[in-house]
């Protein structure tokens, strides 16, 4: 049974269908990668999944349980899928061992000295110790990004979901944050990522998805997908892709 | 090349010749070598308009101050006995003091009850959901009611009221407490807003963020978007209570003896206003510093801003 199942999910912000019907299974330990051009719901997509956005129509199921829906509890759902941000969204008035440690405490009551012990070990875990006790803006985009990154898996996640993490990177910072990804890749993280890094996608991915107008278009594992594209709208993709070189 | 501007040199020098007449001479000059010599018919001109905003600022401060000497001085100094009497305000030091004082005890008191009410009602306003309709339209009927009620009424209404009105705890009020009561109770309405603003303008981000780890609404309020909006709203904040502490004077009106009402009966019984100014004084004492620690607050945000930008 795959650990994530959406079905035929349907979500729209007043005359704008973003999702029409979208269906998508995630295994665990899967890395799924959503590609697709801007406005294709990618992030609208990761959005519903920890009800951030409240669905239109269609089933979110998580490890066999309704998720969407009424009577869900999402505060607990949200313990269990933590989300990265593109705009890293870090808490700009806490320093870094605090932006990582509260929910933990707030949240799953863990003890101050515990979450913070556990918040080292991660923060060493990523080189970035030393700035535990420096307030987000000393930091720079990668590293606010890799530091977003523990924050969630502080709350020990079951699936993590990556909206374009290195979308608002600049260019030499953005492998320092994708290096973290694979690593967690290896480590067997159930992730659903939203990326317009293909070559990233193309490694790491067990899976990918080419969103279009709504729905998955095509899906396949990444050498299928982009070397070998069954759908026209996908093999366009590629070629803009390609003529760009980010391919 | 735009020819020199004279209409702003002839007006400096009818508020200030020093420097008026010189940039009258400087616009003239770049008039005549416009066509000549570019190069210094530009330097002239730009001479002209540093003479003519020397002139105006000069001219305007001077008028200004002479403006005020004359209404001190004029018909033998009737305002300036009657107002600015060092030795009757020296005089009724001690009967200012002691009214001030009470002023301060009410300013103090209404801000720590503001601080805490108001952002009450600005989380209620801010309730999700369809059950909390009642009490946010509650909540936004108080502001705007009590925002569109002058100060000076609501402090008559709940001081004369209440005490006929027979309510429980109320009934036994003194003024004063009526009066902090009322000035809680219109300054809530205006801090309330300040609060809310403070609260939208917390970036959506910041909510998503502290949602998706699992916080509820109410802990993502308190641990991250209502300390990061406190910050913002420190000068706005500021300037509501520099209001709040010259509406201290409203409490008058109940019969108070704050200051306000025993500079009248010092000024009713000597026939001299200057116990006014001795109160005036007060006020502007206790208000410059707290204008110039708003000024402060928002020039270090603004350079914190620039800073990250």
């Amino acid at each position: 049974m795959p650990f994530i199942e959406m079905d035929e999910v349907s979500k729209r912000f007043g005359e704008n269908e973003v999702l029409r019907g979208l269906s998508l299974d995630v295994d665990e330990h899967q890395v799924v990668c959503l590609i697709g051009p801007s406005g294709c719901g990618k992030s609208t997509l990761l959005r519903c999944i920890n009800a951030l956005e409240i669905i239109d129509g269609g089933e979110i199921r998580i490890d066999g349980e309704r998720v969407s829906g009424s009577g869900v509890d999402l505060d607990a759902l949200r313990q269990d899928v933590g989300i990265v941000f593109q705009s890293f969204n870090l808490f700009p008035h806490m320093t870094v061992m605090a932006n990582v440690t509260l929910a933990p405490v707030k949240v799953l009551g863990m003890n101050k000295h515990a979450a913070e012990g556990q918040a080292l070990h991660l923060l060493e875990r990523i080189g970035l110790a030393q700035k535990a006790k420096e307030y987000p803006d000393r930091l720079s985009g990668g590293q606010q990004q890799r530091v977003a990154i523990i924050r969630a898996l502080a709350m020990a996640p079951r699936v993590l979901l990556l909206d374009e993490i290195t979308s608002a990177l600049d260019p030499e910072l953005v492998s320092e944050v994708l290096n973290i990804v694979r690593e967690l890749a290896l480590d067997g993280m159930t992730m659903l990522l939203a990326t317009h890094e293909m070559g990233f996608a193309r490694e790491v991915a067990s899976k990918v998805c080419f969103l279009s107008d709504g729905f998955v278009c095509e899906e396949g594992p990444p050498e299928q997908i982009f070397t070998d594209p069954a759908e026209e709208r996908t093999k366009q993709f590629l070629r803009r892709i390609i003529e760009a070189g980010r391919l | 090349m735009r020819k020199a501007p004279l209409v702003g040199p002839i007006f400096g020098t009818i508020l200030f010749p020093f420097t008026g007449i010189p940039a009258v001479l400087a616009a003239l000059t770049s008039r005549r070598l416009r066509t000549t010599d570019r190069h210094r018919s530009q330097v002239a001109a730009e001479r002209a308009r540093n003479l003519t905003q020397y002139s105006i600022g000069l001219g305007l401060t001077l008028w200004s101050v002479l403006l005020i000497v004359a209404i001190l001085t004029l018909n033998g100094g009737a305002v300036r006995s009657g107002f600015f009497d060092l030795s009757a305000i020296w005089d009724a030091r001690e009967t200012i003091w002691k009214g001030f004082k009470v002023n301060i005890s009410a300013f103090m008191l209404t801000e720590a009850i503001v601080l805490v009410w108001a952002l009450v009602v600005a989380v209620v306003r801010g309730l999700p959901g369809k059950a909390a309709a009642p009490v946010r339209f509650l909540a936004t009927a108080y502001t705007d009611v009590f925002r569109g009620l002058p100060a000076i009424l609501v402090i008559a209404i709940i001081g004369f009221g209440m005490p006929r009105a027979g309510l429980p705890i109320l009934e036994g009020f003194s003024d004063f407490q009526y009066g902090v009561l009322a000035l809680s109770l219109v300054y809530g309405a205006y801090v309330a807003e300040v609060y809310r603003s403070g609260i939208s303008s917390i970036h959506w981000s910041q909510t998503a963020a502290a949602r998706s780890l699992g916080l509820s609404h109410s802990r993502t309020l308190r641990y991250v978007v209502v300390p990061q909006a406190v910050r913002r709203i420190i000068p706005p904040l500021l300037n509501d209570f520099i209001g709040l502490q010259k509406d201290t004077a409203l409490l008058s009106v109940l019969g108070t003896l704050e200051a306000f009402n025993r500079a009248r009966i010092y000024a009713n019984t000597n026939a001299n206003f200057s116990a006014f100014t001795g109160v005036a004084l007060c006020f502007v004492v206790i208000t410059i510093p707290l204008a110039r620690l708003t000024d402060w607050l928002v020039e270090r945000d603004q350079a914190r801003m620039r800073a990250n930008g």
